[in-house]
């Protein structure tokens, strides 16, 4: 009981006024009304811990901050969320992991040291990429989602690390791309298994600094939150600057030449990049910068965003495609004919609801950033 | 049925790598054609866990990675033959998977000799034995796997 109190203190749940915003904002919520952000809380602070460790629920938050956006105290659900799965994992609580928890296996898998990767096949002949440098380009799960939604989702996840280190070489960097990198382990320490994000932290910092580079810069927001903010946090400085390739395109579109892209299109602000790390402006310049390109806007964007329905790969139910199927329909009502989002899990996870039969399908395409903007560079 | 372990059962020393490998049956027939192995007293290599699946099909790439996580050497699927299978198209399914599970054991520098797909029908129990020690002499050959943390010796 004194653990969760600590951790109660910890998050600021004490502030708590009861006042319901999150339960009224929370998208899973709005589809599950099992769930409760708020009853969550007062499970903690008022009811038996060990039933909010047995809880099935523990693990469906999404840990998305749509809460703590609008939370008048800014209570830190998200932080709490992790705090409890992770002492829920020390007394062998597990929710339900998706495609039987393939990935998570994966991630755990790579955190063993001996382990050497052949993760590197996606690297083609035009491609320019150098073996040290002053940039580090960090691919992220991308190779394994290769080898397990394209045959299903048709369509390539690789293309994300190719089109990446396409346009860095338009600016004229040749990124180093790691043999042996590790998961980063954001999806982990999210679900509460701290000490296996440190051992992938600790292998991958110590590769990012023998390779020398200054800045790392990362296609994944999540790769970006938690080579930015997780690892710090969690093992001290880290001797490199992180960027996620949005803010790198935003920063130099004077030096990148565009044709006429004809494409109306709507962004989905990833979670990670827009309220973890306030990167909202930088994917709009980046797209709108490109002539010929038609933006629109979601009703729920920017700090507003609602997320993609799944995260972690943890708890993907009804629930998870009734968030994607009004996420979907909510871009179409915007009239544009594409979702461009700007982290590889939105896609599949949204991709994923698209491909279902009718009559939930919902007719529209979807792409990444960077595909976009590396389709649209000027020969 | 000769066994060829016989060889093999001689040179073994406590120090000597003995792979570690789970074997994914289905019920209706390779589990079965294992007891055929067995009621027709046919000997084979014992270095495997069988664990009995209700079909080939159900066996998705999280179950032989979370062996390989644990530290199997190595991992055999095994259902019915082509239109044998209990559910019909189970097997046909389980195909797919292994595809998909063959390529994520490649990307993360397995061995791809480490994972195999076989058919066995209830009535084949000596080509049980025979894919058994066949695969078991192939993951001999291979080596521990580099997940395997178990301390060489004492086994
Ligand atoms: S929004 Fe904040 S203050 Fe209101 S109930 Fe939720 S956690 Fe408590
Ligand atoms: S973090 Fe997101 S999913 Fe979790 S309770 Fe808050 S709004 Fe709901
Ligand atoms: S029941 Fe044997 S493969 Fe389906």
């Amino acid at each position: 009981m004194e653990l969760i109190i600590e951790k109660l203190k910890k998050n600021r749940a004490f502030l708590c006024l009861e006042c319901g915003k999150c339960t009224a904002t929370c998208p899973i919520s709005t589809y599950n009304r099992g769930y409760s952000p708020r009853r969550m809380l007062a499970e903690g602070l008022f009811y038996d811990a060990g039933d909010l460790m047995s809880d099935r629920l523990l693990w469906s938050c999404l840990t998305c901050r749509l809460c703590s956006q609008r939370c008048p105290v800014d209570v830190k659900y998200s932080d709490y969320m992790r705090d409890i799965r992770a002492e829920a994992c020390r007394h062998g609580q597990w929710g339900n992991p998706s495609h039987g928890g393939t990935l998570l296996h994966i991630m755990e898998m790579t955190a063993s040291p001996k382990l050497r990767q052949n993760r590197t096949g996606w690297i083609t002949e035009d491609l320019r990429i150098g073996t040290k440098g002053e940039v580090l380009y960090f691919v992220g799960c991308l190779p394994y989602f290769q080898d397990f939604f394209s045959k299903d989702f048709d369509f390539d996840p690789v293309s994300i690390a190719q089109d990446t280190v396409r346009i860095l070489n338009r600016l004229g960097i040749e990124p180093v791309v790691l043999e042996n990198e590790r998961c980063c382990g954001h999806d982990l320490y999210w679900l509460g298994r701290l000490e296996k994000l440190d051992d992938l932290g600790r292998l991958n910092i110590k590769q990012i600094e023998e390779s020398g580079a200054k800045m790392v810069v990362t296609a994944c927001p999540e790769c970006a939150l938690v080579l930015k903010n997780i690892y710090p946090e969690r093992l001290g400085n880290i001797g490199f600057e992180v960027a996620h390739i949005s803010e790198i395109i935003a920063r130099n579109v004077d030096r990148l030449k565009f044709k006429n892209l004809d494409m109306e299109i709507t962004f989905q602000d990833p979670c990670r990049l827009g309220r973890y790390l306030g990167v909202y402006r930088q994917p709009r310049e980046a797209l709108s910068s490109i002539p010929g390109l038609r933006m629109y806007e979601m009703r729920h964007s920017g700090r507003g965003a609602i997320c993609c329905g799944t995260t972690n790969w943890m708890n993907c139910d009804a629930t998870s495609h009734q968030i994607q199927r009004n996420r979907l329909n909510e871009a179409r009502a915007t009239g544009a004919k594409t979702l461009v989002t700007a982290c590889p899990k939105c896609q599949i996870h949204l991709r994923c609801t698209t491909c279902s039969k009718e009559p939930e399908k919902v007719d529209i395409a979807l792409s990444d950033l960077v595909n976009i903007v590396a389709s649209a560079l000027a020969d | 049925m000769a066994i060829k372990t016989s060889k093999r059962e001689k040179k073994v020393t406590w120090e000597e790598f003995v792979p570690d490998i789970v074997a994914f049956a289905c019920n209706w027939c390779s589990y079965a054609g294992a007891d055929t192995a067995g009621v027709n007293r046919i000997q084979h290599s014992p270095n495997f866990r069988i664990i009995r699946t209700m079909c080939s099909g159900r066996v998705t790439p999280a179950y032989v990675l979370k062996a390989l996580k644990l530290g199997a050497d190595g991992v055999l699927v095994s259902g019915c033959h082509f239109g044998d299978c209990h559910y019909i198209f189970g097997n046909y399914e389980a195909v797919k998977q292994f595809e998909k599970t063959k390529a994520l054991v490649k990307t993360l520098g397995l061995d791809e000799k480490r994972v195999r797909l076989e058919w066995v029908s209830a009535a084949e129990g000596g080509r049980w034995a025979d894919v058994i020690n066949e695969f078991v002499g192939q993951i001999t050959a291979l080596g521990p796997s580099p997940l395997n943390h178990k301390p060489k010796s004492g086994k």
